[in-house]
């Protein structure tokens, strides 16, 4: 479906098409006009529902920020961690329920920075999970600090004389460390993203999204790059789609093109069919697969529980 | 002829330490998940739960840091699982955030720190009881732990399917505070047969899907539980929040939503509270310990008794929330309370606010790396009884 085609035509409606998929109680946000989140929330849910993956199939996990926030305005089973430790949660649901489709959504403060260590691992096991890094360029919760992502030159509150550290290349990192899908789009190129997270969602393995989205509460005024619609301008002229480009190529400098397109995509075995199969090798018949969560409709009776105080040990 | 059909309890007396006890415990008590990173001297549960948990139906994974581990037993726990990390001091500090997490949300999850000498790395393979107050008060903000201690490595079995239930009861991360020298004493451990363990169920919600509210409390202040997946919508944050789970900044959720995090546990301290008692009755001195320090003190105290002295004996087992309540109505009786324990007095601070200056309260440090000489607790038990 085309997410025009979802969001229905302007004033035909009294509802939001997409309320369905948002807590509509929790209304309105608190992000600003003009932010990137919202539009990455919008192709999320357009993917979510094209995928044709059960609604209740889908959680979302998201770590700190106003990137973090995502989790709490979406419709699904929804988990906002702490700082940098959303890949992880996300690996135990993962591991406890594997039926379940994870998706991550969160900041690259959040995933690059303090999470770093938790982003290349979870690359590494091929953790069949989606990953939707939204790129501001800043800390943006925090009012503008200087992230892993910031380009050089540009000034953040940390960093009052230009930033001068090298920032990192999210697609080239992730690649690296085993990543099987590894996308970039900006918030402009709603299509692209919404396609993105719809083959990021239906991919076997770990597939990271970088958003390239505008802040221009913080990020874009201390660099006076404008008001929302002058980044999104800024996007259009700037951005050069090159699909399979090699990853390494993608750095983004201070106002200068952005490489974006569908780098790779590639199948490689998850960590749970790694460890299926090796467990199958090692131990062939005495292999006794995980048995998945545990159901509330037989816990209670198989339990032996019979009072209604905790036993103690005699 | 058939061999007899195993299930996953290693029922029957075997020769173990406590460490491979505790994970002998966290699959009797139907534990299936376990996420952790190596450090001395707990990586024996660890290692056995690698090797166990797939020929009986579990995952073991070597998350890259214990941030990672305690991260991914929360997610677990909200997976449905029931999950456990292991860990040692310096590990358990890089937890304490997430443990804060686990207590926010309401997450049941077992927290195992086998304790070694501190501070910093201090003595990676050499006892200690110094993270006493940090499994207390570890993580920021306000609120209640449940915290046992184990002082055999058949306690370490038994004890580990208490902390599994006592979490899903109260629905609170347990800490389960070994010490090296229980983790790696191997002892006699008789494992029963699987269906007389008790094993509690997680407090499940079972109400029509669109009328669960996560955090409404029951009678006894504790929330019925779902699981990820089962279209309950729900969300769960570490932001303060009201029933339905959402955020909401103001000074009067914070209220409701912590004082009920708060009264869950301090309105049930009967239920959680298991002490050990021993001639305290008519005792002028009664020494109080827990972990490997209790089994050294009975030596002191059958050496104190053999003097005539009338010596009573309680055993923390519950070491958080601290049995306050008995030790208040012992001061009241005894001329003096003696502690022993391998740091420089943490729960010695708990007994003595506890004991209120009615007796005089006795403590016996000891910096960590041993344990303690009997006859160091025995001067002090000497010392308490004039
Ligand atoms: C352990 C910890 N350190 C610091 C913070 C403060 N903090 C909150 S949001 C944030 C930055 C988030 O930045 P990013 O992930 O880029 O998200 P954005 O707000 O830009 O969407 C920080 C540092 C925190 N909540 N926890
Ligand atoms: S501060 Fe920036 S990132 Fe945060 S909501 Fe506002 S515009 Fe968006």
């Amino acid at each position: 479906m085309n997410p025009n085609q979802l969001l229905g035509k302007r004033g035909t409606t009294d509802s939001h098409p997409m309320e369905g998929f948002l807590r509509m109680d929790r209304m309105p946000h608190i992000w600003c006009s003009t932010c990137g989140l919202g539009t990455c929330l919008t192709a999320f849910i357009a993917a979510a529902q094209e995928s044709a993956i059960p609604r209740e199939d889908i959680v979302v996990v998201s770590g700190i920020g106003c990137t973090g926030r995502a989790a709490g305005y979406l419709k699904y089973d929804s988990f906002h961690t702490t700082h940098g430790r959303a890949l992880p949660y996300a690996t135990g649901l993962k591991v406890a329920s594997p039926r379940l489709k994870v998706c991550v959504i969160s900041g690259d403060g959040d995933l690059v920075s303090i999470g770093g260590n938790h982003l290349i691992h979870a690359a590494r096991r091929n953790m069949d999970m989606t990953v939707i890094c939204v790129n501001n360029f800043n800390y943006a919760m925090t009012g503008g600090q200087a992230a892993p992502s910031t380009p050089q030159g540009a000034s953040a509150t940390t960093a009052p004389y230009g930033a001068f550290e090298r920032p990192f290349n999210f697609p080239f990192l992730v690649d690296s460390c085993g990543a099987t899908y590894v996308a970039r789009w900006t918030a402009l190129h709603v299509r692209q993203l919404t396609i993105a997270i719809k083959e990021a969602l239906l991919h076997r393995g770990f597939s990271f999204i970088e958003v390239i989205s505008p802040c221009p509460t913080v990020y874009g005024r201390r660099n006076r790059l404008g008001s929302g619609l002058d980044l999104m301008k800024f996007y259009h002229d700037h951005s050069i789609t090159k699909n399979f480009a090699s990853t390494r190529e993608c750095d983004i400098k201070f106002q200068q093109d952005i490489i974006v397109g569908k780098f790779v995509q590639r199948d490689e075995p998850t960590f749970l069919d790694a460890m299926d199969a090796q467990m199958k090798k090692t131990l062939g018949a005495k292999f006794v697969p995980y048995v998945g969560p545990m159901d509330p409709a037989r816990d209670m009776t198989e339990s032996s529980h019979d009072s209604d105080r905790v036993p103690k040990p005699k | 002829m058939s061999k007899p059909k195993r299930g996953p309890v290693l029922t029957g007396a075997h020769y173990l330490d406590g460490d491979h006890a505790c994970a002998e415990g966290a699959i009797a008590a139907g534990c299936r998940f376990i996420a952790g990173y190596p450090i001395t001297p707990s990586t024996e549960v660890a290692e056995r739960l690698a090797e166990r948990f797939p020929r009986i139906g579990g995952t073991f994974i070597q998350m890259e840091d214990e941030l990672a581990s305690i991260a991914a037993v929360l997610g677990a726990a909200w997976g449905g699982a029931r999950a456990m990390t292991v860990t040692s001091g310096p590990g358990f500090s890089l937890m304490v955030e997430n443990i804060g997490l686990g207590v926010m949300t309401e997450t049941p999850c077992v927290v195992v720190n086998v304790q070694r000498g501190g501070p910093s790395t201090g003595l990676p393979t050499l006892t200690g009881q110094q993270d006493m107050m940090q499994a207390r008060w570890g993580s920021h903000g306000d609120y209640e732990i449940i915290a046992l201690s184990p002082s055999s490595p058949q306690e370490c079995f038994d004890l580990t399917v208490t902390a599994f239930n006592l979490s899903e009861k109260y629905r609170v991360p347990v800490m389960f505070m070994m010490d090296e020298c229980v983790g790696h004493m191997t002892e006699k451990v008789v494992i029963p047969e699987a269906d007389t363990i008790e094993v509690w169920p997680r407090r499940w919600y079972r109400g029509p899907k669109d009328k669960y509210l996560p955090y409404a409390p029951e009678k006894d202040g504790v929330p019925l539980m779902i699981r990820a997946g089962d279209d309950h919508r729900v969300h769960v944050t570490g932001l303060t929040h009201d029933q339905r789970g959402y955020p909401i900044i103001n000074a009067d959720t914070q209220r409701v939503c912590v004082s009920r995090l708060v009264d869950k546990i301090r309105n049930n301290l009967d239920d959680l509270m298991i002490v050990k008692e021993e001639q305290v009755e008519g005792a002028d001195v009664v020494v109080v310990a827990y972990g490997i320090s209790a089994r050294v003190a009975t030596k002191a105290i059958t050496d104190a008794r053999k003097q005539g002295i009338r010596v009573g004996f309680l055993r923390l087992i519950t070491v958080w929330p601290f049995p306050e309540k008995r030790i208040r109505e012992l001061a009241g009786k005894v001329k003096s309370l003696v502690m022993p324990e391998i740091n420089m007095g943490q729960m010695f601070r708990e007994m003595e606010r506890a004991a209120n200056g009615q007796c005089k309260s006795l403590l016996v440090p000891h910096c960590g790396g041993w344990v303690h000489d009997p006859n160091d607790i025995l001067k002090a038990i000497l010392e308490g009884a004039r």
